[in-house]
């Protein structure tokens, strides 16, 4: 009863994310206060840090507390050098969402200095706070905050530190462009002059005052990304790009399919070639060469014996997950009213099943990792959304001390929610452990494909109500694998039963951009459909009957808007579609318009208007850049991309068999932006994606008159 | 030991000492310390390491060393004197990337694209970039940098 309730109360944006990989932070700090005067020399330093540690370390109640040793919970901190650089830290990682741009711009903003003059260090498990990882839309809604909470602790700082030294009170003092100034005397002085000749740190007050966004003047501003001329110049180095003196390239003998074990290992011939060190460890079989083709001849002279196992293929996946529901995990219950009474009171009744495919995330910089062993300490440089939970991996693998694990994230080549794993930095720490010099592990194509894991499969069955009058009576709601993200649904029904239940997978799956909200969506989306359909009604107009959320209903009448719905058609095949949720506190609507060749069923996406509203804007040329790109990759998900397997091996582990999007099959799009500065900023990566599957289905069925329940819509178009 | 292969990259010489059937790709990065030019596939279909050779687009992973007879030129060389060329400018002003990791690929192209076809219309760029994969989705800031720089590159020719 106790785990019902917890569900029931559960906030909205703490939807549960099964498969997000989650565990219990481990809360650790390696540099103390001498080690940071060491390291960044005097100057003025702030920090936050997490509420319950605060009550712990809290001793006298002093808000100006300035402490002499750091709690080891520290969330986010800050650096002012009496050069006047700033240096803000965080254990978030850039993975092309761009957020080193916008948190330095929510700093910068915050701690009133120029944006230039903010520095980001990012993802180090030595230098930067505890954090869970960059993944769930949450670095704007929690890490910008946190850091300008910091920056504002800082400017108090600043301006008490000046008004002392001349005598006056710090609010009769102004902080503008890293300056202090006195209006009344006329003196003025620098940030950088404040800081010399101090090693002040200090904890923020609980509670201080961030700027509201709508006097914001660097954030929310489209400033350009960051090191933007890094990367047109080719001179930023990815993990994959590294090259510590002598470097040694790693490759892994891989099972031939998923499930097999190894029987026997006879690494002898692959030991004649003198300049591969050869790794049997376990179930772990790797080699390390001076050059990647000597590591992937030494691979390919170790003759292993395995034993397969049997294991779905992807024609029977559907019936396979139903039929291997986890009946000793629980099931994920949200129940209002009843259902047999609410099917009662309706006019209409529909029922539906809809599927969703395995699909990859397909980074373009596949997994990598470079290691190197010193004086019995690691250093690990990876792309992944998890640093420090690599970290504790690498720990408990290698049985070191935390402390003596270190991982660094060189802003990464994208990750979608794939990179929550630890493999290649296992991988490569492993090989550097046998030869003594630095290793990298970069995986081929294949092995991405292959050997990391999937967005979840699923089942939807819905079963549903609607009276005469347009209104939702009943909604019974059953997802078997996909997940429970977006599950529940944002329209007024007296009566739901809304469920997920865990399945065992056959295929190794975790988190994706938007996750299971894309399928649950998908599902909604289209069965909103069929029942405005059904009740005879506008789909637009059906959805508006049913919402009572304001902000929901803005999005959809902002899409509908700008797209001109409803549209008539004006040519053959042509079809009009819409759909829309909330998801991770953000809003979106989406129209899109198709269009259908009989003759070879294909199905092309003409247009797509997108309205979303994520609160407050950070940076409206970095969300816009984040709204097309996830309608560009959702377009992969829901037209064409779908993981096929068969006797535990993936048979379209190339870029050559699986289609993901490219130049042609992009549509025209239309972004609206619903600029809201009087509610907090959400995160905007994932939620602009789960309209659009849904809103392509509609225009199939708009169209075509059949309606599409799987995803992707048109594998084979 | 073989006399090592002569290989112009960027308009300068390198002694290269990779066996000859290596792929340009490798012999690039891991070599030279190229690192620019990136990784995507190992089979043509990315386009994330499209060099020019002789001035053409090809994907260095499907090129052996001893198969290279004109000149290479790669991301890095793009950039003359501090300036950078306008394709990586456009690039930088439309803020046409997010990972990035496909960047050097799509400029590259897009240089190619532009030696071939100075004001190429939005069809010809899709036509021609269609081997060019941004899993982040920027494809229509590409299109527009592309265009951006065409009409920067009429003013000012290289």
């Amino acid at each position: 009863m106790s785990t019902l309730l917890n569900k029931f109360t559960r906030e909205p944006e703490l939807e549960p994310e099964r498969y997000e990989f989650r565990e219990a932070p481990i809360h650790h700090f390696a540099l103390d206060r001498r080690d940071f005067v060491k390291f960044f020399g005097a100057g003025i330093m702030v920090f936050a840090a997490a509420k319950d540690a605060l009550a712990l370390q809290e001793s006298g109640g002093g808000r100006q507390n300035h402490s002499e040793e750091l709690p080891k919970e520290i969330t986010a901190w800050l650096h002012i050098g009496e050069d006047g650089s700033v240096t803000a830290f965080t254990g978030k990682v850039e993975i092309g969402q761009n957020i080193r741009t916008s948190l330095a711009q929510s700093v910068a903003d915050e701690l009133r200095v120029p944006f230039e003059t903010v520095r980001m260090v990012m993802g180090d498990t030595q230098l930067t706070p505890f954090d869970m990882g960059t993944f769930g839309s949450r670095t704007t809604p929690t890490m910008a905050p946190q850091l300008r909470r910091v920056a504002s602790a800082a400017r108090d700082l600043l301006l008490q530190t000046a008004a002392k030294e001349w005598n006056t009170a710090p609010e009769k003092l102004l902080a503008v462009n890293a300056k202090i100034t006195d209006p009344a005397s006329g003196r003025a002085t620098t940030y950088a002059d404040v800081a010399r000749g101090k090693t002040l740190a200090q904890r923020i007050p609980d509670e201080d005052p961030m700027t509201p966004a709508s006097e914001w003047t660097i954030a929310g501003k489209s400033l350009p990304k960051v090191d933007g001329r890094a990367f047109v110049t080719g001179r930023h180095q990815y993990t994959s790009d590294l090259r510590p003196a002598g470097l040694m390239y790693g490759k892994v003998l891989r099972a031939p399919s998923f499930g097999a074990t190894m029987t026997s290992c006879d690494i002898s011939a692959a030991q004649k070639f003198p300049a591969a060190v050869i790794v049997h460890d376990g179930d772990f079989v790797g080699a390390a060469a001076s050059s990647e083709n000597e590591a992937d001849e030494a691979i390919a002279a170790i003759r292993a014996e395995w034993k397969e196992t049997s294991q779905p293929s992807s024609s029977e996946l559907f019936s396979y997950l139903k039929q291997n529901v986890a009946s000793d995990e629980p099931s994920d219950l949200r129940q209002s009213g009843s259902i047999p009474d609410g099917l009662a009171a309706a006019t209409h009744r529909l029922e539906a099943t809809y599927t969703v495919a395995y699909i990859a995330h397909a980074p373009l910089e596949p997994r990598a990792a470079v290691a190197e062993w010193k004086d019995g300490k690691l250093t690990v440089r990876t792309g992944t959304q998890r640093p420090f939970a690599t970290r504790d991996a690498l720990a408990e693998a290698f049985h070191l001390a935390k402390e003596n694990v270190r991982v660094i994230v060189p802003d990464t080549g994208s990750a979608y929610g794939g990179k929550h794993t630890p493999d290649a930095a296992l991988e490569a720490a492993r090989l550097a452990r046998a030869t003594g010099k630095p290793v990298k592990i970069v995986w081929t194509r294949e092995e991405e494909f292959t050997w990391s894991y999937f967005r979840p499969a699923g089942v939807i069955e819905i079963k549903s109500g609607v009276a005469a009058d347009g209104k939702l009576t009943a909604w019974e709601f059953h997802n078997y694998n996909s997940g429970a993200a977006g599950i529940a649904t944002p329209y007024t029904v007296p009566n739901q039963h809304i469920e997920f239940h865990p399945v065992r997978s056959p295929l190794r799956q975790g988190s994706y951009r938007g996750l299971a909200a894309t399928a649950n969506h998908f599902a909604r989306e289209s069965h909103m459909d069929d029942l405005a359909h059904a009740a005879a009604m506008d789909p637009l107009d059906f959805r508006l009957k049913n919402i009572s959320d304001p902000r929901l209903r803005d999005v959809f009448q902002a899409a509908a808007e700008s797209f001109g719905w409803p549209a008539k058609k004006t040519k053959p095949g042509q079809g009009f579609g819409i759909g829309g949720g909330i998801e991770k506190s953000g809003y979106v609507a989406t129209c899109t318009e198709i269009s259908t060749d009989d003759a070879r069923g294909a199905i092309r996406v003409v247009r797509v208007v997108t309205a979303f509203d994520c609160g407050a804007i950070v940076n409206p040329d970095g969300l816009r850049n984040q709204i097309m790109g996830a309608n560009i990759m959702g377009l992969g998900g829901a037209l064409f991309e779908a993981m096929a397997f068969n006797g535990g091996r993936i048979t379209n582990a190339r870029f050559a068999r699986y289609r993901v999007p490219r130049f042609r099959d992009v549509p025209d799009m239309e972004i609206v932006l619903m600029d809201r500065k009087d509610i907090p900023s959400a995160g905007a990566g994932e939620t602009p994606l789960v309209g659009l599957a849904p809103a392509i289905g509609n225009a199939i069925f708009d169209a075509t008159g059949v309606r599409r329940t799987t995803l992707p819509l048109a594998p084979r178009a | 030991m073989a006399p090592p292969l002569e290989l112009v990259v960027n308009d300068q010489k390198y002694p290269v000492h990779s066996d000859p059937d290596t792929r340009l790709l490798t012999v690039l990065r891991d070599e030279l310390g190229l690192t620019g030019t990136k990784y995507g596939c190992g089979e043509g279909q990315c386009g994330a390491c499209t060099v020019l050779i002789g001035g053409s687009p090809r994907r260095s992973c499907q090129v052996l060393l001893g198969e290279v007879v004109q000149p290479v030129t790669t991301i890095e060389g793009l950039e003359k004197d501090g300036h950078l060329h306008p394709v990586q400018q456009a690039f930088l002003d439309l803020d046409a990337f997010q990972c990035a990791y496909c960047t050097s690929g799509m400029i590259i192209s897009s240089v190619a694209l532009l030696t071939q076809k100075p004001d190429p219309s939005s069809t010809d760029i899709v036509q021609f970039m269609q081997g060019n994969i941004c899993r982040c989705g920027t494809y229509p800031r590409i299109v527009d940098a592309i265009q951006r720089a065409a009409k920067s590159m009429e003013k000012q020719p290289r």
